[in-house]
């Protein structure tokens, strides 16, 4: 019996670019996505179809505005805090936007850090977004609250203005704060994967038994960004439109 | 182009493009604090929207580096959510209108199936 030989030529000769390589790459009649792992051509078509997901959030959301003859809730006043005596609008919202840009700084860190296989570094980084992902969840519970409790919003109706506003919000925030709690739960894996050396050593994953590697958390983070590039569109249309 | 290694840049990028979502996240907040309205306030709330979410998909998600096949894989899909957006909106005027012409006033409607 011989063996296949793996050669994989796709790699060892030089791609051609531009538009050409669209072409080129897509009638290969291999992979479409070369120089890429697959786990991330996967994450990136996922990530796609989440976009479509919230995408039909936001239009509906859109569309339940525009045909509503109720007067839309002033998000700049429905989500103003009281601090020191003063109201400020939107304050907790910003403090959450600047939490989620800072979290997605410190994975674009994690990543490039992972790729140098600095251990302990990657670990840190990845911990410390788990914790400002963590932060902007208990501060959107803390939103929660506060419109339910004191403010009477509900998802059929609230006493500031069109009903559709409470459902629009708890279903766009509910399941931006649902990705945002997954994620936190995968970077601690992740984290734990990078400090005991998974990844070095290609261990098998407990749930995949594929072998280790640094680019899952590159993988990681794509997801992770992605939760916060859902945010500056959730930021731009529902809190300040 | 890509890496066989991976996505491997000097941290100074990201480091600077942080900077940069900071500085358009505030600017779209002082959009809010600074009562903007109408036209201009809906045109600098998607001017810095878009210019966060280029920055992010771009530099963060390194799709400026990746191959234009994965590029358009990803892209175009999204773009034709833009036809979704115009159906919306048309749906939208759509049944406002009809509110108003079967449950507003002077309808023809009678009054106690408004």
């Amino acid at each position: 019996m011989t063996q296949p030989v793996m050669t994989s030529s796709a790699e060892s000769l030089p791609l051609p670019g531009g538009l050409h390589g669209v072409v080129a790459d897509w009638s290969s009649d291999q992979r479409a996505f070369k120089n890429v792992p697959w786990g991330k051509a996967m994450m990136w078509i996922f990530l796609l179809s989440d976009t479509f997901i919230f995408s039909c959030f936001l239009i509906s959301y859109m569309t339940v505005r525009m045909s509503t003859t109720e007067p839309w809730p002033n998000p700049s006043e429905v989500f103003a805090l009281t601090l020191w005596g003063k109201k400020i609008p939107l304050i907790l919202i910003a403090i959450m936007t600047f939490v989620l840009i800072s979290s997605s700084g410190t994975m674009a860190m994690a990543v490039n850090f992972g790729y140098r296989k600095d251990r302990v570094k990657t670990f840190i980084l990845l911990l410390i977004t788990a914790a400002l992902g963590a932060t902007f969840v208990g501060m959107q519970a803390f939103e929660w609250t506060k419109l339910i409790f004191e403010e009477g919003v509900r998802p059929w109706g609230n006493p500031m203005g069109a009903a559709q506003f409470g459902s629009a919000f708890f279903m766009i925030t509910g399941f931006h704060g649902t990705h945002v709690s997954i994620g936190v739960i995968f970077l601690i894996i992740v984290a734990i994967k990078v400090l005991r050396g998974d990844l070095d050593h290609e261990r098998p994953g407990f749930l995949t038994g594929r072998k280790g590697k640094y680019e899952i958390v590159e993988i990681m983070g794509l997801y992770w960004h992605f939760v916060d590039l859902v945010w500056v569109f959730i930021f731009a249309f529902f809190y300040l439109w | 182009m890509a890496h066989a290694e991976g996505q491997q840049h000097p941290i100074g990028i990201y480091l600077k493009i942080w900077a940069l979502l900071f500085i358009l996240s505030t600017a779209s907040y002082l959009v809010d604090y600074f009562h903007f309205q109408g036209y201009l306030r809906w045109f600098l709330i998607v001017l810095f929207m878009l210019l966060k979410a280029g920055l992010i998909v771009s530099v963060f998600m390194h799709m400026l580096w990746e191959r234009l096949a994965l590029m358009y894989a990803i892209l175009v899909p999204t773009l034709l959510l833009m036809v979704f957006l115009g159906i919306g909106a048309l749906e939208g005027h759509y049944t406002f209108f009809t509110r108003g012409a079967f449950f507003g006033p002077g309808s023809t409607v009678p009054v106690e199936h408004r």
